[in-house]
C-alpha cells in the first residue's frame, strides 16, 4: 500500500509541471501588456518600463519562470495588482469560505447517495426502489440555482428559520449545502444502484451464500464492498465539479469566497491573483484524484498490486 | 452392502418467472438419490437444467426469478424446499456445500483468501480465528497447494484457474460436508488441470467418504469419476443407470447418440456423428416426448404422449416409449 501511495505521488510531479507551466504562460498569452495595465493607461511610458523592470518581465521567459517557480513554492505569488495584498493571503482568506461550502455538501451527500441507491438495489422493483430513484431523478433535473433560490424562498422568506445569505453559524451553512450536495446525491444514488445491481449477480456472492453467510453480511460484505470499486471513482469526477459549483452557491448566498474572488479578479484584470486562482483549483484537482486513487487501491486489491 | 441414502429428491420442478403470472419451467419431475460415500455424475447439453437443479438443491434460487414450485428435496431427513431460511443457511457451507463452473469470479475479488476461508469455517464451528486460520491452512495443503501460507495472504486475482479451483475446493470440504455439489468444476480450466482437479476431488471424497454431485456436460469425466449416473434433457431425467450400464447399454436414444457423440481412442473415426437439431426452447417445449423432435425412432405417439420413467432393469430408468413392453 505503502509503495503504491508513494508511486502514484510520483506520477503527479510532470503533471504538477505541466500545470505551473501553463499557469505561468497563462500572463504572457493574453493580449495586452499586464505592466501598462497596472500602470494605468494615462501613465507615462517610463512608469511602464520601471514596473515591466520591477515585475522582471524583461528577464528571458525560462528565468523568469523558474523565479516564479521559486517564488511559489515558498508561497510568494506575487501581489494582487488590485488590493496590493499577497496573493496568497487573499486566496487562504477567502478559500476557507468555500472549503466550507465544500465539506457542507460532502459530509451528507455521498453517504446519503450511496445508501439510497443501495437500498434501491436489494429493494429493486419495489416501491422503494421506485421512491428513491424517482428522488434521485429530481435530485438531479433540479438546477442548483433553482434549488437554491426556492430554499431562500421557503425557508428564508415564508419561515424565516434560515439566513438567506452570508456565513458564520451552522445555520448559514444548511441551504448552501443543500445547493452544493443534491446533484452529487442524486448521481451517486443512480451510480450505487446500478453498480449494486451488477454485483448482486456476480458469482462470488452466489458463494458467499453458499458457504451460508448471513444475507446481511452478504449484501455488505461481499456485494456493497466491490460495489464501491465503480462509486469511488465517480464520487472522484463529482468532487471536482463540487469546486466549480461553489462559484454557483456563493453568488446565490452572497459568500465571498474563491468564486467571487475569480469574478472580481478578471473584472479588474488582476493578473496575478487569477494566476493564483488558476493554480490553485489545478492544484485541488490534482490533490482531489490523488485521493480518490488512494482510495480505489484501498477497496480495489487489483490495482494496489499491479 | 446397504446402501444408505444421503439425498432424495422427489419430483423436482423449478420455474422462472418473467412475472407473477407467465413463467417457463427449466425443470420437471426429476427425482433421484444420491447415497452415502457415491460419486453420482449429471450429465447432459448445455441449456438442459443441470446447474439449476443444483441450484434448487442447494436454495440458492433467491436472487433469480427462479422458484421451486413442487416437490421435496430430503437431505438426511430434513426437507430443504420447506426448511426456514436460517435452518438452510446453518446447512450450506456445513452439511452441504458447492463449488461452480468458473473458479475465478466464485472468489471475492477484494478479500483476502484467508479472510474467505475463516469466514466459512467460523459460520460453522466455533473455532477462534488463530484456530481457522490453521485449520484453512491444512485444508489448502490437503488439497495440494504447495504453500498454504502464501496462497492465504494472497488476493483471487493473484491465483491461476487451477489455483482457485483447488481454494474453493478447500472451503467446501473445510466443514465435512457430507455433499458436495460440483456444477462442470473442470469445464472452464485447462486439460491437465482439469485431470488433476479431478484426481483430488476423487481422493478427498475417499478420504472422507462424502457423497459428490459432479454435474458435467463431459462423458469422459462420468467414466472417470462417477459410480452411477443421471441424463439430462430439457429439464427432465432421461436415463439412470450405474456407469457399466450406461455405457454397455445405452438405452435412451439420446444417451446413445451423446456417447457416440464421444470421440474414441483409436477407433480411427474422423467424423462423430452428432445429435442433430437443438435443445428446445424452454417457452416451446414440445409436446409429448422432448427429444422427439431430435429422435429417429420418433413416432406419432412419442409427438403427443409424454413417456414415464420406466424401470428397465435394476438402477436402471429410461424415460422412453421404446422401453414400454
Ligand atoms: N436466472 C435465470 N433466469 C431465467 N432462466 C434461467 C435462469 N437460469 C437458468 N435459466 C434457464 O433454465 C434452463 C436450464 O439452465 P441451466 O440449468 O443453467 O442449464 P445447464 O444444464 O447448462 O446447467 C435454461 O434454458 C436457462 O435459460
Ligand atoms: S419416446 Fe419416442 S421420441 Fe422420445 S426418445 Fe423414445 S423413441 Fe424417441
Ligand atoms: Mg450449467
Amino acid at each position: 500500500m505503502g509503495r503504491y501511495v508513494a508511486r502514484r505521488l510520483l506520477e503527479t510531479i510532470p503533471l504538477m509541471v505541466i500545470i505551473s507551466i501553463v499557469v505561468f504562460m497563462f500572463i504572457h498569452l493574453i493580449p495586452g501588456d499586464p505592466a501598462k495595465t497596472l500602470a494605468g493607461v494615462e501613465a507615462p511610458l517610463e512608469e511602464v518600463e520601471a514596473i515591466r523592470e520591477e515585475l522582471g518581465l524583461n528577464d528571458p521567459l525560462i528565468v523568469q519562470y523558474v523565479n516564479w517557480v521559486k517564488d511559489a513554492l515558498k508561497g510568494d505569488l506575487g501581489r494582487s495588482f488590485k488590493s496590493d495584498l499577497p496573493v496568497t493571503e487573499l486566496i487562504w482568506s477567502r478559500f476557507q469560505f468555500t472549503i466550507q461550502l465544500v465539506f457542507a455538501g460532502l459530509i451528507w451527500a455521498p453517504f446519503v447517495g450511496i445508501f439510497i441507491g443501495v437500498m434501491c438495489a436489494i429493494k429493486r422493483g419495489t416501491f422503494v426502489d421506485l421512491g428513491g430513484m424517482l428522488f434521485a431523478i429530481c435530485g438531479l433535473s433540479a438546477p442548483g440555482f433553482w434549488l437554491g433560490l426556492m430554499g431562500i424562498q421557503f425557508f428564508s422568506v415564508k419561515m424565516g428559520l434560515l439566513p438567506s445569505g452570508g456565513l458564520g453559524t451552522l445555520k448559514h451553512l444548511i441551504l448552501p449545502s443543500m445547493v452544493m450536495g443534491t446533484g452529487i446525491m442524486a448521481t451517486l444514488a443512480r451510480y450505487s444502484r446500478s453498480s449494486m445491481l451488477e454485483t448482486l449477480r456476480e458469482d462470488y456472492v452466489r458463494t458467499a451464500r453458499a458457504k451460508g453467510q448471513r444475507e446481511q453480511i452478504v449484501m455488505f460484505r461481499h456485494a456493497f464492498m466491490n460495489s464501491l470499486i465503480q462509486v469511488v471513482t465517480i464520487l472522484g469526477l463529482q468532487i471536482g465539479g463540487l469546486l466549480s459549483g461553489s462559484v454557483l452557491t456563493e453568488t446565490i448566498f452572497s459568500i465571498p469566497g474563491m468564486g467571487r474572488l475569480l469574478t472580481d479578479s478578471i473584472a479588474y484584470r488582476d493578473y496575478p491573483t487569477i494566476q493564483g486562482i488558476l493554480l490553485m483549483f489545478a492544484l485541488q484537482y490534482v490533490l482531489i484524484n490523488l485521493i480518490v486513487d488512494v482510495l480505489y487501491g484501498v477497496i480495489n486489491p487489483k490495482i494496489r498490486y499491479d | 452392502m446397504a446402501k444408505e441414502v444421503l439425498l432424495e429428491v422427489k419430483d423436482l420442478r423449478t420455474e422462472f418467472f418473467s412475472s407473477k403470472k407467465s413463467s417457463v419451467t427449466a425443470v420437471a419431475d426429476v427425482s433421484f438419490d444420491i447415497n452415502k460415500g457415491e460419486i453420482l455424475g449429471l450429465v447432459g447439453e448445455s441449456g438442459c437444467g443441470k446447474s439449476v437443479t443444483s441450484l434448487s438443491i442447494m436454495q440458492l434460487l433467491k436472487d433469480t426469478p427462479g422458484k421451486i414450485t413442487n416437490g421435496q428435496i430430503i437431505l438426511d431427513g430434513v426437507d430443504l424446499v420447506k426448511a426456514p431460511a436460517e435452518e438452510i443457511r446453518k446447512i450450506r457451507g456445513g452439511k452441504m456445500s458447492m463449488i461452480f463452473q468458473e473458479p475465478m469470479s466464485a472468489l471475492n475479488p477484494s478479500m483476502r483468501i484467508d479472510k474467505q476461508m475463516i469466514e466459512t469455517i467460523r459460520l460453522h464451528s466455533d473455532m477462534t480465528k488463530e484456530q481457522a486460520l490453521a485449520h484453512a491452512a491444512e485444508m489448502l495443503k490437503k488439497v495440494g497447494i504447495p504453500d498454504p501460507p502464501r496462497v492465504l495472504k494472497n488476493y483471487p486475482h493473484q491465483l491461476s484457474g487451477g489455483m482457485s479451483q483447488r481454494v474453493m475446493i478447500a472451503m467446501a470440504m473445510s466443514n465435512d460436508p457430507k455433499l458436495l455439489i460440483a456444477d462442470e468444476p473442470t469445464t472452464a480450466l485447462d486439460v491437465t488441470i482439469q485431470a488433476q482437479i479431478l484426481d483430488l476431488m476423487k481422493k478427498i471424497q475417499k478420504e472422507e467418504n462424502s457423497s459428490i454431485l459432479l454435474i458435467t456436460h463431459d462423458l469422459g469425466v462420468v467414466a472417470e469419476m462417477c459410480s452411477r449416473v443421471i441424463v439430462m434433457y430439457a429439464g427432465k431425467i432421461v436415463e439412470e443407470a450405474p456407469v457399466e450400464v450406461l455405457f454397455g447399454n445405452p438405452s435412451h436414444p439420446y444417451t446413445q447418440g451423446l456417447i457416440a457423440s464421444v470421440p474414441k481412442l483409436g477407433s480411427g473415426v474422423k467424423v462423430l456423428p452428432s445429435i442433430p437439431g437443438s435443445v428446445p426452447d424452454l417457452a416451446s417445449m414440445p409436446e409429448g416426448c422432448r427429444f422427439a423432435p431430435r429422435c429417429k425412432y420418433a413416432t406419432d405417439k412419442c409427438r403427443t404422449m409424454n413417456p414415464d420413467l420406466f424401470q428397465i432393469g435394476e438402477n436402471h430408468r429410461c424415460r422412453c416409449w421404446l422401453m414400454d413392453k
